[in-house]
């Protein structure tokens, strides 16, 4: 039994002296942080996506607190709802959130828009497009390889196998930004949501007249939508039309007079 | 015999047009010229739709001191100005010509007369090239006056003619060899007075051994020339391999040649520039390569430049039945062609067919870190770790490993038993970290 | 015509493969195998096959039942490991033994770090480092050679001339039949000829390069030859000796050149095979165990990650600074 007793006794005592040591390190070591950070953190989502700017939440929680307005401060993730707990923790007032969404901006789909060669090298659309215009007669638009499903920490883009498009779901895009910069061709836009969902873009980016020979659904830049457009809305780039969704009432005009149908308008 | 020092493999040499003859394709229809044929800056049309130029008329001035003037290689009417698809499948500007004839500009001698007599200066040398719009025709395209023209300070001394040819398949510069030996040395000897030097060398690879020793005979009447076997090793052709290979200098990371006081010219830009100085030709036509397993005619053929692909190999009998890949120059480092309406430019060397089952790649395994890449890089550097940086997009880790030194020669992909495409993802972190080293250097 | 395929250069590739590497190793190791077959008979043949065959088994259930992935048993990583765990083992060993220990090859060493090219250890080795500890009595008795020996577990049994080494100093074979294989050992480590026949076959064929064998059999010559030279009265065993006992050959030839464990540049290598050396011989001649080349090499593989991020290449044109 003796020997029980001395490997506990040493042990116990073991156990109390490191606990000793690391009360004093501890104490030795102490830095002070605002208690308000850690209060800010507790209410963000803890997914750390850097749709607001900041590499953490941790980061933009200490971003929150070190500012002096909110003015600019928005985790995209949360949204308004959490925005307001983070004014009310901090007694600053909210900047007020428009819901955005990100927006696949190319609906050259296999039968729209078909592919002419085929493209046998590393299965990424960043070495696609560092290499050559891509599968289909459309340098503009989507090349269907997913470098844009990967980044997406909300599980929220996928590309459907028969379109072989990306399709985002709006529930779940958070608007992290993520896959907008992954896109190597920039397709992916983040959009105002609307009222309960509901957008009108237009579907192509293609900049250059051709590309109408090769897609079925591109923008050939008819300027039909800029003149029926009531609320200026419509702009030309280029060959190319863009709805800015600041100005665009979502009176639907644009969709019906589009002759390629490359506007859409998703609800 | 001498190679460069490091790393380097040995493909399958399949030379299957080595000793064909030369042939002079047919004219085409229709020929297209692209506004840029070059390194550097795009050049500027100076015709209009309706004119009617002959051959060897400029066409396209030169849009800065790198970049080269274009010539019109057919005479006829400018039919359009528009756009036309290139090797790498976007669409450039171009001139489209109608072919009507086939007339010369007076000046042009057409003779086949050796002219080996040349009083011009160094200086005239370089404007003649220049105004012939001559470029490195191995397929980097470098403007050929700008290398002939070193920054103020430096200095070469010697001159290094890069007949090696190290592509598999490729046969034209070999056949150009053969055929106009002492051409390409009174072309040597022009540019040796153009670049300053008094001492040049021909490297050659050893599996053209009747090219070795007709060079060899016939500069025995030539000062200051001598020609250097080489090893047969992929890739001997690299401007730095082939400098280390025949005289044994280094270039340091990111310097040029001239560095270590060299200059590399390609041996069918000597003959060119043989054409351009004797005979007042300026660049309109090249020899390329046509080969591959599945067609039958392989051979070389002298081609206008601007061509349409499709036009040349419908003369050796049209795309045979099989082919999965059409290649714009050799297996290694040659561009896949969406299309054959591709015209044939400065920097084409030959047009490959490879059949289908040949041309899928093999699927990717696990890297087993055999350390194979490593081993056979030519430029000491880690493509395994590379591969995997641009895979996550490590852009400043990529830079620091050296990825700038990268040649794209392509051993790592090819020696891979795992099949992966390390390639593919260097030379995406290539273009993205030289992107970001130009906005630093932009910033400064 | 169908769709011209558009691809990144290069368009041709070597052909080499995962598998052509594979077979390459199995026929540098047939030698060796034959000299094992020929001194201990049954018992090798069955070791051998229990190991391949289950250590095959195992990576089939591993990635068709637990990681639901693709099955890659074909490409011989499976075979070739459990052929080496063989090799590692004495032949009078129970089966149910050699089952574990290529379960814990494959099922622990290989497979949770992702399989083939992932695995920060070399599983063989793990395997028999794992049977040694934990069947230390069954692991360090080995078979006398007999020439065509058909027994198995009842095999008259002997130590080997390191385990003799640590003990009383006597009964050691000539070096010629050291050199050729006629001692006590595991299966595959008795004939220093064989293995390097096999070597010699690996470098031809530009398997492996030369610096890692060459450099852990230096250094151990050299190391053992310092200490011998200094005092033949502590530090009996001549270099020689050192060089042509134990796993030495084996463990230098073909368990060190692991790909996936060892480093990935030259200069990396001969650090990789000096540290092996010194850490054998100190085992060896200071530690406990008789041999020590498994755990060297197991440790080195451990430092491979440190060798790899610091010694780089040299650089095309890199100028040394003087």
């Amino acid at each position: 039994m003796n020997i029980v007793f001395v490997s506990v006794f040493i042990l116990g005592l073991w156990g109390a002296l490191s606990a000793l040591v690391l009360y004093f390190t501890s104490k030795k070591f102490n830095f002070p942080t605002n208690p308000l950070i850690a209060e800010v953190e507790a209410v963000l989502p803890a997914v750390n996506c850097g749709g607001c700017g900041q590499a953490s939440c941790h980061g933009f929680a200490v971003a929150c607190v070190k500012s002096n307005s909110l003015h600019n401060m928005v985790c995209t993730v949360g949204g308004k709802s959490i925005m307001e707990d983070v004014a009310s923790i901090l007694g600053k007032t909210a900047n007020p959130v428009i819901p955005t969404v990100a927006v696949v901006r190319c609906g050259g789909s296999c039968e729209l828009r078909p592919h002419i060669n085929q493209f046998g090298g590393a299965s990424s659309c960043a070495v696609v497009h560092n290499l050559y215009g891509g599968e289909t007669g459309c340098s503009w638009g989507c090349i269907g390889l997913g470098d844009c499903v990967e980044p997406c920490k909300f599980d929220a883009i996928k590309i459907n196998p028969e379109t072989l498009l990306p399709e985002i779901s709006d529930n779940k895009c958070t608007s992290c930004n993520a896959c907008v910069t992954a896109c190597p061709k920039g397709i992916i836009e983040l959009r105002n949501l609307g009222e309960p969902a509901h957008k009108i873009y237009v579907n192509c980016v293609a900049k250059d007249s051709g590309v109408a020979d090769s897609c079925a659904v591109a923008c050939n830049g008819c300027e039909k939508c800029v003149e029926v457009c009531e609320d200026k809305a419509i702009n030309m780039i280029g060959q190319l039309v863009y709805i800015d969704s600041t100005f665009c009432t979502l009176c639907g005009k644009c969709v019906s007079v589009c002759p390629t149908n490359a506007i859409v308008e998703k609800k | 015999m001498k190679r460069f020092k490091m790393g380097g493999v040995h493909p399958k040499e399949n030379k299957l047009s080595a000793g064909k003859q030369i042939v002079e394709a047919t004219l085409p229809k229709q020929v297209v010229i692209p506004l840029v044929q070059s390194l550097g800056a795009p050049g500027q049309s100076v015709v209009a739709v309706g004119d009617v130029v002959k051959v060897g008329q400029l066409i396209v001035k030169a849009g800065g001191f790198v970049s080269a003037n274009i010539h019109s290689s057919v005479s006829g009417k400018i039919s359009a100005i528009g756009t036309t698809i290139d090797a790498s499948g976007y669409n450039v500007p171009a001139v489209f010509i109608e072919v009507e004839g086939d007339e010369w500009l007076k000046t042009i001698d057409r003779t086949n007369d050796l002219k080996r007599e040349c009083n011009l200066s160094s200086e005239e040398i370089i404007k003649t090239i220049t105004d012939a719009g001559i470029v490195g025709m191995g397929g980097a395209t470098f403007p050929t006056h700008v290398k002939l023209s070193p920054p103020p300070g430096k200095k070469a001394d010697v001159l290094i003619i890069n007949a090696v040819e190290c592509e598999p398949y490729l046969t034209c510069d070999h056949q150009l060899m053969l055929e106009k030996p002492l051409e390409i040395l009174v072309g040597v000897t022009i540019l040796m007075k153009a670049a300053k030097v008094t001492k040049a060398y021909i490297g050659i690879e050893n599996n053209k051994k009747d090219a070795i020793e007709l060079l060899k005979q016939t500069a025995r009447s030539f000062t200051g020339i001598e020609i250097v076997p080489l090893r047969v090793q992929y890739p001997q052709g690299g401007e730095k391999q082939l400098i280390d290979a025949v005289i044994g200098r280094q270039i340091p990371s990111g310097a040029l040649p001239v560095e270590v006081g060299a200059v590399v010219q390609n041996v069918a830009t000597a003959f060119a520039v043989y054409e351009a100085i004797q005979k007042h030709k300026p660049l309109i036509d090249r020899v390329i390569t046509i080969t591959g397993k599945s067609i039958k005619s392989h051979g070389n053929y002298r081609v206008r430049l601007g061509t349409p692909m499709n036009s040349v190999v419908e003369q050796v009998g049209g795309i045979p039945e099989d082919t999965g890949k059409i290649i714009s120059g050799g297996p290694m480092m040659g561009k896949a062609l969406k299309t054959l309406e591709v015209p044939v430019v400065k920097g084409t060397s030959g047009i490959l067919f490879i059949p289908t089952f040949a041309a899928t790649r093999k699927n990717m395994q696990n890297c087993i870190r055999c350390a194979k890449c490593v081993v056979d890089c030519p430029m000491g550097l880690e493509p395994f770790l590379l591969m995997s940086q641009g895979e996550r997009s490590m852009w400043t880790e990529m830079e620091k490993d050296r990825v700038m030194d990268c040649i794209e020669c392509g051993i790592c992909s090819y020696t891979c038993p795992s099949n992966r495409p390390l390639l593919d993802y260097i030379r995406l972190g290539k273009t993205t970290v030289g992107k970001i080293i130009r906005n630093r250097q932009a910033k400064k | 015509m169908a769709k011209l395929i558009i691809s990144p250069s290069p368009h041709v590739h070597s052909g080499d493969s995962i598998s052509n590497k594979m077979i390459g190793v199995f026929i540098a190791l047939i030698p060796a195998y034959l000299v094992g077959l020929y001194f201990f008979g049954l018992g090798a043949l069955i070791i051998s096959i229990t190991a391949m065959l289950s250590c095959v088994a195992f990576e089939y259930l591993i990635q068709k039942f637990l990681l639901k992935g693709s099955v890659t048993i074909f490409d011989g990583s499976a075979l070739l490991t459990g052929l080496l765990l063989a090799m590692n083992l004495p032949t009078n060993i129970p089966v149910w033994m050699v089952v574990v220990g290529s379960l814990v090859a494959i099922g622990v060493a290989k497979m949770p770090f992702g399989g083939l090219g992932n695995n920060p250890f070399n599983p063989a080795l793990v395997g028999r480092v794992f049977m040694l500890i934990s069947f230390p009595a069954a692991m360090t008795v080995w078979p006398v050679p007999v020439p065509l020996n058909m027994h198995y577990l009842d095999a008259l049994t002997a130590a080997t001339p390191l385990a003799v080494l640590k003990g009383q100093f006597s009964n050691i074979p000539d070096t010629l039949n050291m050199f050729i294989g006629h001692k006590g050992g595991s299966m595959g480590e008795v004939s220093a000829l064989a293995l390097l026949v096999g070597m010699v076959y690996m470098l031809i064929r530009k398997i492996i390069s030369w610096h890692i064998p060459v450099s852990i059999m230096l250094t151990v010559f050299v190391f053992s030859g310092i200490l011998h030279w200094a005092n033949p009265n502590a530090f009996i065993a001549t270099p020689l000796f050192h060089l042509l006992t134990g796993g030495l050959m084996l463990g230098a030839i073909f368990m060190a050149t692991d790909y996936v464990t060892s480093p990935m540049n030259p200069g990396g290598m001969l650090i990789y095979g000096v540290g092996i050396g010194i850490i054998t011989v100190v085992i060896r001649v200071f530690g406990s165990y008789p041999e020590g080349i498994s755990f060297a090499i197991l440790i080195m593989n451990g430092v491979t990650p440190l060798i790899n991020t610091y010694v780089k290449p040299k650089r095309f044109g890199e100028v040394k600074k003087k």
